[in-house]
């Protein structure tokens, strides 16, 4: 049950924001301007689609459920495939890190479904008037929620390979391409799956919301359950919106048992340690396979194949061979040519951003917007606050129970893994009929998925609280506040950040779904950036929403760097316990 | 081994220099100018103090760095990478621990592009050879130390190098263990079944050297160069009891003493003295017990080093390292292998806490350059404090990074004892402020 110790990748490396988050910044919020620029272009008109309507036939729901675990699985091919291509570059190129760590730093604070925005846009206009443009979106932006986090995490790893080991794997000449294999990609893989694990229970609120989208006069509608929900509001529907429920519950829990709990009983050898630790991950699909003899048999060519593949004899360029580290300096011309197209780039994109937006934006926009922005970051505070008050207790109460915490962490991992999203229109049925403050009582549905981040984690670090501090602090009889001062607070408090970065994150996120809703006829709005979002791209105003997520991920960088970071290292240096 | 014929030579360094870049400005040079040839059929050690610059040049033998100047030269080759026929053994092991002991030792066949069939028999072989029967398809997290370097040297014997070089491979396992494994590979190297030519082992621990060795090169510190060249014509297997054994190590010691001595901060504004001068980490406590245990019997204030270091368990670089941080506090005097308390040392033995704070405080303040000039800026200094970095900047000067930071941490935990100022570790600030 033990959470593996790694940082939260959304902290990134640097404390304080310096010139290349600027450049970073300047850079994505460029791409996203061209996007739309080269969409507009084309003026094609993006009439509904022909696609089979969805029905509210709950016999639908398994295919449904199909369907949408599909492309879950797609984007987490695809997400895989671009942290090994990304993080290696970035860790074994000097000039390349200078570039793609801010950006991957930039990427992970823009809303998932702000990018939705744009890449349905684009796929629409490459793949006109077919589903297929559509499912690609919606795959790019389940993509979007899982790639940045696994990349950091892959190359954060990829840095801290231990030097004996490197050492080793020189003196024995293995090339660069087996090093890799053999010695990078292990070393990483606890974190890398424990990151995708984390990426998987982040999707799969947004294939939910990505599912059925309006992006001004295109609408999006694929077969799934996310889409079914959305029929369901849009019918007024509770009982389907129970079924839904019902399936995605099924669903995560296959896809628990069936591929997550193999793969990381499996990983557990990878785990770098010196000393056999007391309990390993079991799975009982991993002892299927490992026991009956049809199943590893079948196994047996992929083993086989995957051998062949890393011990080819491939010379890769770069600083993965020792030899380039005789060379010396690294060549002061070449770096100043990097930065010259650096910082080229960043001056068109940011050319081209100002020109597009200021076309349609005058500078009062920014400031509703930056206020909108306020609005949100002090919902986000204040739930983060109430999570906080409520979960920290009662994670500790149950963390110090080892039974009870067997027992109730795999439910709070599952209960974060689950889209909220689909619960929403209970919530919303309730406001509307009793007649509530949307500005209000919007508000908690914003944490309501993310807030068993901090749970979990609460748990994981009361359960790994040394048993000696806990008998130190009974034999002096600190009892009341001054134990939670002195003894458990600081104990967990590392545990603590971690969850609540990671659900103030998706807090942000799940405003842009969170502030807006519907329910029939009826909508609701809670003023905020993430309502402005929503709205705009509803009407397909894209400056609007280039506005709205270029604030958002400002607030977002700089409460991270400001808040979260400090707070995190000061846990990290002083209270990490072992 | 050494009545064969073949004298030609595995490995040739002539007037080899490396440097490393300091935290400012200048080069700290680790190795000057070293010659060493190492032919077919002996064993030679690099014996030395942590930091004489050993182990870099075993790693510029490895191909794993270059070194800055000179020529180094593998069965005539000139070193680039890591060399044809040389495999190293760990300090650490550095063990897959997701390979099994089989896979881990077939590591270095894989990269060779060995085949399937033969790269299982040789590593079963060099598995039997070295003891590890039985444990093929364990993980290294389930062995126990003496076994896991058991798979460090299966792994590099399985590759039939020329050359074999050891860094420090024992320094990480208890006593028993290590001398099991030392005197299993001793014996194995006599009956002639190891699939080697020539060993080079890197050692800080003297009788290890005298132990293995057929020839020991002796480094100095600072920076690192051979002082010395002692050969050992004791026939295996040798016998620690035996007079001539310990004759050698005596002398040794002897040897490596007079170096210390030599380095006594006598001058100010040399290089390695004055306010640039490196401080071990040697807790207080330890200073203390080390002068108590002095001044008691049986040696009553005069301590044969050997004598000492094996009644602390202690490795001689250890022993050095409390020896002279005594020396620089004129506690104690190091001569001729030998420790000796002053006048000093003797009255510290036998005052109370508080009386033994102030004395040593006093010596920091009076033979510590670098405390007496904390105190200067603290005492001067109207708001009485002073951030780390103006300090570790200054040190930085003399020395690497790493040195500057452990000589931080000395200043840091002797001022604590001694009282002299106060350091949060929190803003890396000096001040005289106390807590009361």
């Amino acid at each position: 049950m033990a959470l593996p110790k790694i940082s939260p990748p959304s902290l990134g490396l640097a404390l304080t924001p310096n010139i290349w988050d600027a450049v970073a910044l300047v850079l994505v919020i460029g791409a996203m301007v061209l996007i739309v620029y080269g969409g507009e272009q084309t003026v094609l008109p993006l009439s509904a689609l022909e696609v089979a309507p969805v029905s509210l036939d709950p016999s639908n729901l398994p295919l449904y459920a199909l369907r949408t675990t599909l492309r879950m699985l797609l984007a987490i091919v695809c997400s895989i495939v671009f942290t090994f291509i990304y993080a290696t570059l970035a860790a074994k190129s000097r000039r390349a890190e200078m570039v793609l760590i801010p950006l991957l730093d930039i990427l992970q604070s823009v809303p998932i479904l702000g990018f939705l925005t744009f890449t349905v846009v684009f796929f629409m206009n490459l793949f006109p008037g077919r589903v297929l443009g559509a499912e690609l979106a919606c795959v790019f932006a389940i993509f979007t929620s899982q790639a940045w986090n696994m990349t950091f995490s892959l190359y954060q790893s990829i840095r801290n390979v231990p030097k004996d080991l490197e050492e080793a794997t020189q003196s024995f000449r293995l090339s660069g391409w087996q090093r890799f294999w053999r010695l990078d990609v292990p070393f990483a893989m606890p974190g890398l799956i424990w990151n995708t694990m984390m990426s998987m229970s982040g999707g799969w609120f947004f294939v939910v919301a990505s599912e059925a989208i309006t992006v001004g006069n295109t609408t999006v509608t694929l077969p799934g359950i996310g889409s079914y929900v959305a029929l369901g509001i849009q019918k007024q529907n509770l009982p389907a919106i129970g079924y839904a429920i019902l399936t995605m519950l099924l669903v995560i829990i296959a896809y628990d048992q069936l591929l997550f709990r193999p793969v990381v009983a499996w990983a557990d050898k990878f785990k770098f340690e010196q000393t056999a630790s007391a309990s390993a991950p079991t799975s009982w699909v991993l002892d299927l396979f490992r026991r009956t003899r049809a199943l590893r048999a079948l196994s047996r060519p992929f083993a086989a194949l995957s051998k062949a593949i890393s011990n080819l004899h491939i010379a890769l360029p770069g600083s993965f061979n020792a030899v380039s580290r005789r060379s010396g300096e690294p060549s002061r011309i070449v770096d100043a040519g990097w930065l010259v197209v650096v910082a080229a780039s960043t001056g068109y994109a940011g050319w081209r951003a100002y020109e597009y937006l200021s076309k349609t934006l005058s500078p009062s926009d920014i400031v509703s917007a930056a206020g909108y922005g306020f609005m949100t970051l002090a919902r986000v505070i204040v739930l983060i606050t109430l999570a906080t008050l409520i979960w920290v207790p009662i994670g500790v109460w149950i963390g110090l129970r080892p039974k009870l915490a067997e027992r109730i962490q795999p439910l709070a991992q599952f209960l974060a893994a689950f889209p909220a999203n689909l619960a929403f229109p209970v919530f919303v049925v309730v406001i509307v009929r009793y007649g509530l403050d949307a500005n209000i009582w919007l508000s908690p549905l914003m944490i309501l998925g993310t807030q068993w981040y901090i749970l979990f984690n609460v748990i994981a670090g009361a359960s790994a609280f040394p048993n000696d501090l806990r008998e130190v602090a009974g034999s002096f009889h600190l009892g009341g506040w001054r134990w939670w001062i002195k003894v458990i607070l600081p104990g967990i408090f590392p545990y603590y950040i971690t969850g609540a970065i990671t659900a103030s994150g998706g807090s942000w996120n799940a405003s842009i779904v969170a502030e807006v809703a519907s329910w029939g006829d009826t909508h609701l709005t809670a003023s905020g950036l993430g309502a402005y979002i929503a709205t705009a791209t509803e009407a397909g105003d894209f400056p609007r929403v280039i506005l709205g997520i270029a604030v958002m991920c400002i607030l977002v960088t700089v409460f991270n760097r400001l808040l979260w970071r400090p707070l995190y290292a000061f846990g990290e240096r002083r209270l990490r316990l072992g | 081994m050494l009545d064969q014929p073949n004298q030609t030579s595995l490995l040739e360094i002539h007037g080899v220099c490396r440097s490393f870049p300091k935290g400012s400005g200048e080069d700290l040079l680790v190795l000057e100018k070293v010659d060493l040839t190492i032919r077919a059929g002996e064993i030679v050690g690099l014996l030395g103090r942590s930091g004489s610059g050993k182990s870099t040049l075993l790693r510029i033998i490895a191909g794993l760095i270059a070194p800055s100047s000179g020529d180094a030269k593998c069965r005539g080759e000139t070193i680039v990478g890591p060399p044809n026929g040389v495999a190293m053994v760990f300090q650490s092991f550095a063990l897959f621990p997701w390979l099994t002991v089989l896979q881990n030792v077939e590591l270095g066949l894989e990269a060779l592009g060995v085949d399937s069939a033969e790269r299982r028999t040789r590593a079963l072989s060099a598995i039997d050879l070295i003891g590890l029967d039985g444990f093929e398809s364990a993980y290294p997290k389930e062995l126990s130390g003496g076994m896991r370097q058991r798979v460090g040297f299966a792994r590099a014997l399985v590759v039939h190098p020329d050359l074999l070089l050891m860094d420090e491979p024992f320094s990480a396992l208890d006593v028993l263990t290590a001398e099991t494994l030392r005197t299993d590979l001793i014996d194995l190297w006599i009956e002639g079944r190891l699939p080697i030519q020539s060993v080079l082992m890197v050692t800080h621990n003297i009788e290890e050297a005298v132990l293995m060795c057929d020839r020991i090169l002796v480094f100095s510190s600072n920076p690192g160069r051979v002082a010395a060249e002692i050969k050992v014509d004791l026939p295996h297997p040798r016998n620690r009891l035996d007079p001539t054994f310990r004759q050698l190590v005596d002398s040794i010691y002897a040897r490596m003493t007079q170096r210390a001595e030599a380095r006594t901060p006598t001058i100010e504004g040399i290089h390695g003295t004055g306010v640039g001068m490196f401080l071990n980490h040697v807790s207080s406590n330890v200073l203390s017990g080390l002068i108590e245990t002095l001044a008691g019997p049986p040696y009553n204030g005069h301590a044969d080093l050997p004598v000492l270091a094996s009644h602390l368990q202690m490795e001689a670089d250890e022993i050095f390292h409390l020896g002279e941080s005594l020396q620089l506090l004129r506690f104690a005097q190091l001569s001729e292998g030998d420790l000796m308390l002053t006048e000093a040392g003797k009255r510290f033995a036998h005052l109370d806490t508080d009386a033994r704070k102030k004395l040593f405080a006093e010596h920091l303040i009076n033979y510590v350059p670098v405390l007496g000039l904390i105190r200067r800026v603290l005492d001067e200094r109207p708001s009485h404090i002073a951030p780390a970095a103006r300090f570790r900047n200054e040190l930085e000067d003399y020395m690497s990074e790493e040195s500057a930071d452990e000589t931080l941490r000395t200043v840091v935990s002797w001022a604590r004892y001694a009282e002299l100022f106060a350091y949060d570790e929190q803003s890396e600030l000096f001040s005289l402020e106390n807590p009361h």
